[in-house]
């Protein structure tokens, strides 16, 4: 291979892997943190991308502002959809946590068609981020990618400064470990696991935003990235930031290489990925040892 | 149990004969459809509420047995159901064991994430796939046939034939299952999912007994996907993504997890459930969306457990009276 | 092999979780149809040790020999099939299946003939004979339809020992059997426990002193994970450092 393909794909395995990121953080986080299996995640990917659609196509928003209205929307909705859906389920069996949360999907899919429809949108690049970048004089790169890739990294960077360095953190920490124990020290923790879903929620809005130009706006965008998302989990193991921040760099370099070195298989390059890790590791590369 | 399960018997005998006699083409076709769900529901009970494996990847056995049908019907010439309906399943059991010696390694939420994956894996490679017909799937042009030597011989396309092969392959099916639950093996697995860390403790291969049972579930689920493909001559990536091993979840909690009889009438009631919504609205999604976060959260034990609660509300009534 | 006079020995064992040292290099040797109590303070790693015993924790270092066989590693299922039993200290049965079902599915284990693919598991007298036996065992007879969860602490415990008595097992570990027992249960136990010891051997972890005393041939006492001392009971109490550590401290 040469030189300026290899590293044509390890740029956009790391873009593709932080966007994986900020969807899996999210994940991970709300299972780690609140117990809770949430497969409708994916409908906050949708739904950022989404409203600011809304927001510019028929609002005429400038772009600013629709992204962070939309994160914003999308932190409230996550937050009504916590305490009324999810919270009651905290204690329940996986079983029903899931089919609870595949209702979800099919809740929010469906609105997204009633009020957008099924065809699939465009979206557009910001000004300011458009058009190519010579690399070196071999390698020209969109720029709009290298901005993903580093917002990924700038949101990974901020996540491990929150959970190593902050209380909010340790207690995640904790409760990653230990939910029982977290509450039973007197902490309350309503509000946190409100916050950290609220975060998780943020993160995969934002990517859904960052995605639109790249993927474009549709009702099952949401359900697609949401499998892989739990593969990156998988891979990563549950409950571990640093776990989902690894996992989904190989997860977006292993599908990077694969379309290039293996084209008639390279959908099934990375699920080869995740049955080697559960081989040698049943809870992932990062996850709590059984 | 034993009086419930003996008057859905005779209303599925009753059932048999209505469409058989007075079934327009199209109601035959439906509750034709209905039975392959049954099975297929059965099939994931058997896992999830007998041996406790919660999979959400149930879909691609479904997928590999009917698969394997259109392959030898469209690519073999091979259309006879006697050659067909075994085959479907022996494949659809290998896949279920090449899959369950990767995946029953985890546990807990790693076993449901893991089967999932895995089963959009063979998704996917179905979907990418020119031989398999991609996107499109597969379309048998040819009629099934049903031939047994010189003693029978049937056009399995037929409407009725159909019904008939479906109708008996549930009722075997069930009854299988009925006693297969009821024997020493099926009690072992039933112990696992009461309490696995006792189960090996007293010296039980657990992970053997989680195999056996997954991979019977599997061939089961392959044996619904090879009906599937004679009722509608297609095999396409749909019935391999992991929205339809959600929906066949669905029809499992509905009917009663752990019951067998439950999750067949589950099946029954969630295809005309959507089939009515389909007609209410074309945004029917929501209705079965609110009804499954409904059932989850309030039904206990879906519709055997309601039922089961109302017959001893109805006996104590008349007890204490 | 069958003639062996020490059942299962430990070489060095050890356990560590990261940096903390649970188990630290216990040497024991428990001979065939000992009753062998492990006492110590608490956190002294007596379940952790039992854990390794019955492969419910994979081993650090050190070995661990059965019938002269080592078995160092062995999954719990491998080790119950040649014969370590484990009663848990909380106790571990099926919560929502009848006291009956609990013990026929111990029981079945050692009939394999009763592994049938479509005959009820009903239909097998053998089993059901012996499920019967072991129900009038234990009194709890009057039960056997009850869902193991709905039982008191002490039936549970009770049970428990029941399933070990179904699958017969060589090797008997028990943690704290008699823990949360009232003084007529404890008694009734330590009986049971006497007449199971003529074919078995014991390892029981325990609390109380009475019953430690009453039934052990032989003593071991761990503390932070160590043997301080081990041998015949007189003796461990005779012990000072024992009686500081331990026995001077206890109720």
């Amino acid at each position: 291979m040469q030189l300026s393909t290899f590293l044509i794909q390890v740029l956009n395995g790391v873009q593709y892997g932080m966007l994986l990121f900020l969807i899996a953080s999210g994940l991970t986080l709300t299972f780690g943190v609140m117990g809770i299996i949430n497969l409708a995640h994916g409908a906050f990917f949708m739904i950022g991308a989404y409203l600011v659609f809304q927001f510019t196509r028929f609002w005429g928003w400038p772009l600013a502002l629709a992204y962070v209205a939309a994160i914003a929307a999308v932190v409230a909705l996550g937050a009504v959809v916590e305490r009324t859906v999810l919270a009651p389920l905290a204690n329940r069996d996986h079983l029903d946590q899931v089919l609870v949360t595949y209702g979800l999907i099919l809740i929010f899919d469906e609105l997204a068609v009633i009020q957008w429809g099924k065809d699939v949108q465009p979206a557009e690049i910001p000004a300011f981020l458009r058009g190519s970048v010579h690399l070196t004089d071999m390698i020209i790169y969109p720029v709009y990618r290298l901005a993903l890739a580093g917002a990924g990294l700038a949101c990974a960077a901020g996540l491990y400064l929150l959970v190593a360095r902050t209380r909010l953190g340790m207690i995640v920490r904790a409760g990653s470990v230990d939910r029982g124990m977290v509450s039973a020290l007197g902490i309350n923790v309503a509000p946190i696991f409100a916050l950290v879903f609220g975060l998780g929620a943020a993160l995969a809005a934002l990517a859904g935003i960052l995605a639109a130009p790249i993927l474009s706006v549709s009702p099952g965008m949401g359900d697609k990235i949401i499998i892989i998302a739990f593969v990156v989990v998988v891979i990563g193991g549950i409950g571990s930031i640093k776990g989902a921040f690894v996992g989904a760099l190989l997860v977006g370099l292993f599908d990077s290489f694969g379309k290039v070195l293996f084209p008639t298989v390279s959908s099934l390059v990375i699920y080869a990925l995740m049955a080697f890790v559960l081989v040698w590791r049943p809870t992932g590369l990062f996850g709590k040892r059984a | 149990m034993r009086p419930a399960v003996l008057i859905t018997a005779a209303l599925v005998v009753a059932m048999a004969l209505g469409v058989a006699l007075f079934g327009s083409p199209y109601l035959t076709a439906h509750v034709t459809r209905m039975l392959v769900y049954a099975i297929f529901a059965m099939s994931l009970d058997l896992l999830i509420g007998y041996c406790g494996l919660v999979s959400l990847g149930h879909a691609a056995f479904f997928g590999i047995g009917g698969y394997t049908t259109a392959v030898l019907a469209a690519k073999l010439q091979i259309t006879n159901v006697l050659v067909g309906l075994p085959v479907s399943i022996l494949t659809a059991a290998l896949g279920a064991l090449a899959i369950g010696l990767l995946t029953l390694r985890t546990k807990g939420i790693y076993f449901i994430m893991a089967t999932l994956a895995f089963a959009e894996m063979v998704y996917f490679f179905v979907n990418d796939s020119d031989f398999l017909g991609g996107s499109d799937g597969l379309l048998v042009r040819a009629r099934f046939r049903l031939d047994i030597g010189s003693l029978v011989s049937l056009d399995a396309s037929d409407r009725t034939v159909t019904f008939v092969i479906a109708l008996v392959a549930a009722a075997l099916t069930f009854i299988g299952l009925f006693l297969f639950v009821r024997s020493p093996f099926g009690r072992v697995l039933q112990g696992i999912r009461s309490n696995e860390k006792r189960m090996r403790a007293l010296g039980y291969p657990v992970a053997r007994y989680k195999l056996a049972c997954f991979v019977i579930g599997g061939a089961l689920a392959g044996l619904a996907g090879h009906l599937h493909v004679l009722l509608t001559s297609l095999a396409d990536p749909s019935i391999l993504d992991w929205l339809h091993s959600a929906q066949v979840l669905m029809m499992v909690i509905i009917g009663g997890l752990g019951s067998l009889i439950g999750p067949a009438i589950g099946a029954f009631v969630l295809i005309e459930l959507i089939d009515q919504a389909a007609e209410l609205t074309e945004h029917w999604k929501l209705i079965v969306g609110v009804t499954v976060i409904a059932v989850t959260l309030f039904g206990k034990g879906g519709l055997v457990g309601l039922g089961s609660a109302l017959a001893a509300r109805f006996h104590g009534a008349k007890v204490g009276a | 092999m069958n003639a062996q006079p020490i059942l299962i020995e430990t070489w060095d064992l050890s356990k560590s979780f990261g940096s903390l040292g649970a188990v630290r290099n216990v040497s024991v040797a428990v001979a065939r149809g000992e009753i062998h109590a492990v006492i110590g303070p608490n956190g002294a790693g007596k379940t952790t040790f039992l854990n390794l015993l019955s492969g419910e924790l994979p081993v650090s270092s050190g070995s661990i020999v059965f019938e002269g066989r080592e078995v160092t590693g062995w999954s719990p299922d491998r080790l119950a099939r040649v014969g370590i039993g484990r009663s848990f200290q909380h106790s571990s049965v099926f919560e929502d299946l009848s006291v009956h079902e609990n013990l026929r599915l111990a029981v079945q284990m050692r009939f394999p003939k009763s592994f049938g693919l479509f005959r009820a598991a009903e239909s097998y007298p053998d089993v059901g004979a012996r499920v019967a036996d072991i129900l009038g065992e234990l009194s709890l007879a009057a039960a056997s339809r009850t869902r193991a969860g709905e039982l008191s602490h002490g039936e549970q415990r009770q049970l428990e020992i029941g399933m070990l008595m179904a699958i017969a097992p060589k090797l008997m570990v028990l943690d704290e059997p008699t823990s949360g027992m009232s003084r007529n249960e404890t008694l009734e136990l330590i009986g049971i426990l006497r007449r199971l010891s003529a074919r078995h051997t014991l390892v029981l972890v325990e609390h109380d002193m009475d019953v430690v005393f009453q039934l052990a041939d032989r003593i071991t006492v761990l503390v932070n994970g160590a043997v301080l001392a081990s041998g015949l009971p007189a003796a461990i109490r005779e012990d000072a450092s024992v009686r500081s550590a331990y026995l001077g401290h206890d109720d």
